[in-house]
């Protein structure tokens, strides 16, 4: 019993002295909040595959009603607007280069005499496909115009009409998508750092040897090694989570302790992949750059901006090492989906296996590191 | 003629701002000085003096905020190329570039100042052979001890003779053997290159070797004139006595310190104590027994910077730890740290060979060797930092590496360099080491009330560790090594780099330690400082020397009543003549 | 006396990269940023990351058996695009959705071929929106399906009945695959990685470590300093270009449409421009912390979202466009992308190179600006 508390005692001043030492300086302190708020606003617009307007040209080269008033129905939609009407399809080419257009629909001489005799009235629909998401999602609007004037034109001639209702996320707005996966995200980048550079600064000053001197156990200095990217990556994450539902407004499905419970298992588990760089670099520089250099290819691999069924079998059984990605999906799924820790407790498993291998492998490299 | 003077300084003054404030440091105030080409010009003073400053100013990495300043005969501000392409500067901390070896550090800055190919090889070979680094030249520089670096600064910095060389602090962690061959080597330069130096030092007898001396404190200049000037300050007023049997000299020495009234400063040397009288005309106590000896520089730039501390603040040492003496000492029976056979090898190369010794309780221990002789590996071994490759060691009782973590209670450790947490205040870090040694609330709270008074710290506490003065925060790094009132202390080099006054107050405070019964094991270049131990162990290249008393050493090599400075030097020398001898005789 | 300076300028100059070569050799992170990463990411982008939704798990519901509503989802069967895994009762397709085995569900309502008939059926999608890139390509993909299907249908009830059909052509990436289209974002990552971010780091430990006080008072100029961190770098960052580029023509075959040389001198512009970034951020937080701090968030997390990398500036709300717009590395990665895939635009070439070369004299000459031969 004494020595629990004896072990409490030297933990509560470890955690205190690290999270003075983190967050003293008020430099520090801005650069660890400010940013957050910033970039998660200013990413948050910027996440978007919601194409709200399309610039388009079109060359008329049939001047019938049929396409006069297939461009008209065009030029009603909000989304769509005319950015010049071109003579001939030579010009096409130009349009399109410039990125002055996404898109050039393109109406050939024969379209309405076509259209008249039951035939297939083609439209050319040129987009620029040096994005190819915004062009796909460009000639989806198209296509769900042409159906609408086709109904309207012709009645209706479809058999079989989809309906589409969408969960969770009924308008399918990437932010909703991006905005609760940020959370993870912008705080994996400080929480690596900090605990990567917590101990590397340590050694770098001589602090460290002073510090194994005392009476300390590894696995006390480890803890308050843990405590403050863990209080700074879950303050972050709060912050986010604040800007989600109050600023952009989106709905929350799911509550709070699942969240945070997964937020916790996931900091934990990047704290301790951070105290491993920390404990095998020898310098702040290597701990940045190691940092930096995984840092990539967690967030490539994690499917924050393309999801992982997408990936190859075996880039998908990487990902299994990567706690973003869990985090990801299990605070996706909880805030837009409303799942409960049940529903998602698979995916702390990945993310707790990471953490129970490196946490003691830092403690262990504390003390045995060769140099 | 301005020729003639490579350096003038007239009313120059530096002010720093303080961040967030409108008030403003005042580094150095008006000061005048000019130094003479092809001289020697020491510059010594306690921390916190503004040395670095008026160096950097010189060599004109700062602008001085009032005055004038002219350096080769130009105005410093908008001349920074012109000045900085003819001298060469070695600033306090050189920065070597870790990665890179000993050769290629030297040939960036042979590179840098246009060194011919021809000219360069010689140069070199005579650098390495003087700082020792010969059979280092592969070796990357961040992976040398302290003082080698140091070295490896100083011939980056000699690589060409400029018009005038700015030295700042340039042997502090450098052993004796090292900085007398340095020494002989700018001495050399002047007379035969006509080569104009500005050097800062923390030692007086480099100090005496200079043609000219700037006494420097707080910001202002107190004295300016030859050596033999600042000697004849304490003309008449330095005495010597001997202790009685059984009683360490550190005893006496505190005792004299501690008399105020008639002492200005004591220090132990050769087996007996050296003091300085407050007043000429007053002998000393007929009861010591003193006799007059001849006056050094250091006697007059300690009765300087006693004169000038009186001028500017109270008396600020503690009354409270009076020393007492029993009148007996003896060295106590129970073995505190036991080393046999310990051995370190990185790689191929031994750190520490076979090396057995004692430290009994209470005893004040020393360790002691060149720059590279093992000691902080020895160290480092003991505290449990470093794992050892083979051999027995025992501290407390235990291996402080493998043994329960409550057993590292018993010890307290001052490092090398400054290791306390510079963001953090005082009393936060106070509090957390206290913390991490698992004192309760209570006693905490009493204890640190105890060191700050102690060790003279009231006032400071909510200043950031780091930024105090060099002596301050040698005196927290103190403060909190003993907190937890340790049964065994270890401080490596804890004077390197501290002006003599500070270090009085640390020894002081050593001998009061060393008096409740504390055990101290101690590494230190001052060799001076020998003389404040009870035993000492001298090594070089990882192997043991000599081991004893001060005494009992200065008996071996024959030379009864030398400074331990020079006894160290001739066993080091001897040890090595034998060696070389021993390789010749091999072959 | 000029052939005098000139030769003290290229002794010291070459000394001081001889020094950070020699430095970079040591220190296995420089390769590590210059060389392995480039190679990892290009990897991974070009093997792992596609937006191309391909073989998407779909539970369909098929209350209805019958031929006839088989038939009509024959679309589904050797899909490239869906595996469809088929369940006879909506809950078990609601549980694998839960599950997260399925990503979205097609429901055929038991009445679907008798209302076929009097072509009034109707199918329901119940698309996942938590993975809203999924659902938006499944339910587009859907759509088509439906529509092919409709107009197969109609043809032979309605054959005088014509309709507008889109031919959909996409140009600069027929091969419609997301590859083309990162890898020469990822080039403007590598530059900016390399640029900034070592950069500000490399220099900012010059300064922490007090190495620059030692080097200030020799003749070495301010400009040698410079040049002598901007070099090495250049060479490093080059490297990871060329491996991008080699990967990219060789390994996935993107096209090259425009100028190799003009490709290659935009990213020595846009180079440039990097390298003074962190000279900058270097000069002024002289520490390494702050400066890896504020090289993320100045120039990567920028680049990475702002520039229409990852989500198109067209998407993005005006204002967000607009900062878009200051960023150099917009300039780069607009140009590159009209350079691999659309060949010489020689309004474009002019205009951002033109930008480029502005911002890189704006950022190299702040940097000679703020770099002061000074210490404290």
């Amino acid at each position: 019993m004494e020595y629990i508390y004896a072990f409490l005692w030297r933990i509560k001043w470890m955690c205190q002295k690290e999270m003075l030492s983190t967050l003293k300086d008020p430099s520090t302190r801005a650069i660890l909040i400010v940013p957050v708020i910033v970039q998660s606003i200013l990413f948050g617009y910027a996440a978007t595959y919601n194409l709200e307007q399309v610039p388009y040209a079109c060359v008329d080269q049939s001047h019938s009603r049929a396409s006069v008033d297939f461009l008209a129905k065009l030029d009603g939609t909000k989304v769509f607007y005319r950015v010049e009407t071109l003579l001939n399809a030579n010009e096409i080419a130009n349009v399109i280069d410039s990125g002055k257009a996404l898109m050039v629909i393109h109406i050939e001489p024969d379209f309405a005499s076509h259209l008249e005799e039951g035939e297939r009235g083609n439209i050319q629909v040129i987009t620029d496909g040096r994005n190819t998401m915004t062009a796909s999602v460009a000639s989806g609007y198209l296509n769900r115009i042409v159906d609408d004037f086709n109904r309207s034109w012709g009645g209706n001639l479809d058999a079989i009409r989809l309906e589409t209702v969408t969960w969770y996320n009924p308008n399918l707005i990437t932010r909703w998508n991006f905005l609760p996966g940020l959370m993870g995200l912008l705080s994996l980048i400080q929480v690596l750092l900090l605990s990567g550079l917590s101990v590397a600064r340590e050694r770098e000053q001589g602090t460290f040897d002073q510090l194994l001197v005392t009476p300390l156990s590894p696995a006390e200095i480890l803890i308050g090694k843990a405590v403050p990217p863990l209080i700074v990556g879950l303050t972050q994450a709060t912050i986010v989570l604040l800007i989600c539902r109050f600023w952009f407004k989106i709905p929350m499905a799911g509550s709070i302790f699942p969240l945070y419970l997964t937020l916790i298992i996931f900091t934990l588990s990047c704290t301790g992949i951070g105290l491993s760089i920390s404990a095998i670099s020898s310098s702040m520089q290597q701990v940045m750059v190691y940092s930096f250099v995984l840092l990539l290819p967690m967030v490539l691999l994690s499917g924050l901006a393309t999801p992982v069924h997408n990936m190859p079998y075996i880039l998908q059984i990487l990902t299994y090492a990567d706690p973003l990605r869990f985090a990801l999906e299990s605070i996706r799924r909880i805030y837009l989906e409303g799942c409960t820790t049940v529903e998602i407790a698979f995916n702390f498993l990945p993310m707790l296996v990471v953490a129970v291998l490196t946490l003691p492998l830092a403690g262990w490299l504390f003390r045995n590191k060769l140099v | 003629m301005t020729d003639a003077k490579i350096i003038l300084a007239e009313h120059l003054t530096k002010e720093f701002p303080i961040h967030r404030s409108t008030r403003k440091i005042t580094a150095l105030h008006e000061v005048d000085f000019s130094v003479l080409k092809g001289t020697l010009t020491a510059l010594i003073g306690p921390d916190g003096a503004g040395k670095t400053t008026l160096m950097r100013l010189i060599a004109g990495l700062m602008e001085p905020s009032a005055g004038q300043l002219l350096v080769l005969g130009m105005k410093t501000q908008g001349n920074e190329q012109n000045i900085q392409n003819r001298i060469s500067y070695m600033p306090q901390r050189f920065g070597l570039y870790e990665d890179l070896t000993i050769q290629e550090n030297m040939n960036l800055y042979a590179d840098l100042h246009g060194i011919d190919k021809n000219v360069r090889e010689e140069r070199f070979s005579h650098l390495l052979e003087m700082t020792g680094l010969k059979n280092f030249t592969e070796r990357q520089a961040g992976k040398l001890s302290g003082g080698m670096k140091q070295k490896l600064g100083l011939a980056c910095t000699l690589v060409r003779s400029p018009e005038l060389l700015l030295l700042d602090e340039p042997t502090v962690g450098v052993d004796p053997l090292s900085r007398r061959e340095l020494w002989e080597i700018l001495q050399q330069l002047v007379k035969e290159e006509a080569l104009s130096v500005f050097v800062s030092t923390a030692y007086m007898e480099e100090a005496a070797l200079c043609q000219e001396v700037l006494v420097m404190n707080a910001g202002r200049l107190l004295k300016r004139g030859t050596p033999a000037d600042l000697c004849s300050i304490a003309k008449g007023r330095c005495y010597k006595a001997w202790p009685k049997a059984n009683m360490p000299t550190r005893i006496l020495q505190t005792m004299l310190l501690d008399d105020k009234e008639h002492v200005v400063d004591a220090v132990p040397e050769g087996g007996a104590v050296r003091f300085i009288q407050q007043n000429e005309k007053e002998k000393p106590r007929p009861e010591l027994n003193a006799e007059p000896v001849e006056e050094r520089l250091e006697d007059g730039f300690m009765i300087l910077l006693h004169q000038d501390k009186r001028k500017h603040e109270k008396n600020s040492l503690s009354k409270k730890n009076k020393i007492f003496f029993s009148g007996e000492y003896s060295l106590s029976e129970k073995v505190d740290i036991e080393v046999r056979d310990l051995v370190r090898k990185f790689g191929d190369f031994t750190a520490v060979a076979n090396t057995s010794f004692q430290v009994h309780a209470g005893e004040v221990f020393g360790l002691l060797g060149p720059n590279g002789a093992g000691k902080t590996t020895t160290f480092r071994m003991l505290c449990g930092l470093l794992p050892i490759t083979s051999g027995f060691l025992r501290v407390a009782g235990v291996d402080l590496r493998t043994a329960r973590t409550q057993a590292r209670a018993n010890i307290g450790y001052v490092a090398q360099k400054f290791s306390l947490y510079g963001n953090l205040s005082v009393r936060e870090n106070l509090l957390f080491y206290g913390g991490a040694y698992g004192m309760a609330s209570k006693r905490l709270k009493r204890r640190m009330e105890e060191v700050l008074e102690e060790f003279q710290l009231n006032g400071q506490e909510d200043k950031a560790a780091g930024e105090l003065p060099g002596g301050f925060k040698q005196r927290l790094s103190m403060a909190v090594a003993l907190l937890h009132e340790p049964k065994i202390l270890f401080l490596d080099e804890p004077t390197s780099g501290i002006d003599p006054l500070a270090r009085r107050d640390f020894w002081r405070q050593i001998t009061v330690l060393a008096a409740k019964g504390t055990t101290i094991i101690i590494t230190t270049h001052f060799m001076e400082e020998a003389e404040y131990c009870d035993r000492i162990m001298i090594q070089d290249q990882g192997k043991l020397l000599a081991i004893g008393a001060p005494q009992e050493i200065r008996e071996k090599v024959g030379t009864k009543e030398a400074g331990m400075n020079e006894v160290f030097i001739k066993i080091i020398e001897n040890a090595r003549e034998r060696k070389r001898l021993g390789e010749k005789y091999d072959r | 006396m000029i052939d005098k300076v000139a030769d003290g300028f290229c002794r010291r100059l070459k000394a001081l990269i001889y020094k950070e070569f020699l430095q970079i050799c040591r220190d296995s992170s420089s390769i590590l940023i210059g060389a392995i990463l480039p190679v990892v990411l290009i990897l991974l982008i070009g093997y792992g990351i596609s937006l191309d939704v391909k073989k998407v798990p779909m539970a369909v519901v098929m209350e209805d058996t019958s031929p006839t509503a088989q038939h009509a989802l024959d679309f589904l069967n050797g899909s490239e695009y869906f595996s469809p895994w088929y369940v006879y009762s909506m809950n078990e397709a609601k549980q694998l959705l839960k599950k997260r085995e399925v990503d979205a569900i097609l429901q055929v309502p038991p009445d679907f071929s008798e209302k076929l008939q009097k072509r009034q059926s109707s199918l329901q999608l119940i698309l996942y929106g938590v993975d809203s890139t999924t659902a938006m390509a499944v339910q587009s993909y859907i759509e088509g399906s439906v529509r092919q299907k409709n107009i197969a249908l109609s043809k032979s009830v309605f054959p005088q009945k014509g309709r507008v059909v889109i031919e959909n052509r996409m140009w600069f990436n027929d091969a419609n695959t997301s590859t083309w289209y990162f890898v020469p974002g990822l080039m403007m990552l590598i530059m900016t990685i390399v640029g900034v971010f070592l950069t500000a780091l490399v220099m900012a430990r010059e300064w922490e470590r007090g190495t620059l006080e030692s080097l200030f008072v020799t003749p070495v100029k301010l400009l040698e300093l410079l040049l002598a961190k901007i070099i090495p770098y250049f060479c490093i960052a080059m490297l990871g270009f060329g491996l991008c580029l080699f990967t990219a023509k060789f390994l996935y075959e993107v096209p090259i449409h425009g100028s190799i040389w003009i490709i290659i001198f935009a990213s020595v512009l846009y180079l440039f421009t990097a390298l003074g970034l962190g000279l900058v951020i270097s000069a002024i937080t002289k520490s390494q912390f702050l400066a890896c701090q504020v090289s993320l968030i100045v120039s990567f997390l920028p680049a990475l979202m702002l520039t229409g990398f990852l989500y198109d500036l067209r998407c993005v709300p005006e204002w967000i466009a607009r900062i878009g717009g200051v960023l150099p590395s917009t300039y780069y990665l607009d140009l590159l992308k009209s350079l691999f895939l659309a060949g010489n635009n020689w309004t474009m070439i002019i205009k951002n190179c033109g930008v480029l070369t502005l911002y890189a004299i704006f950022f190299l000459g702040i940097a000679l600006k703020v770099t002061k031969k000074k210490v404290g």
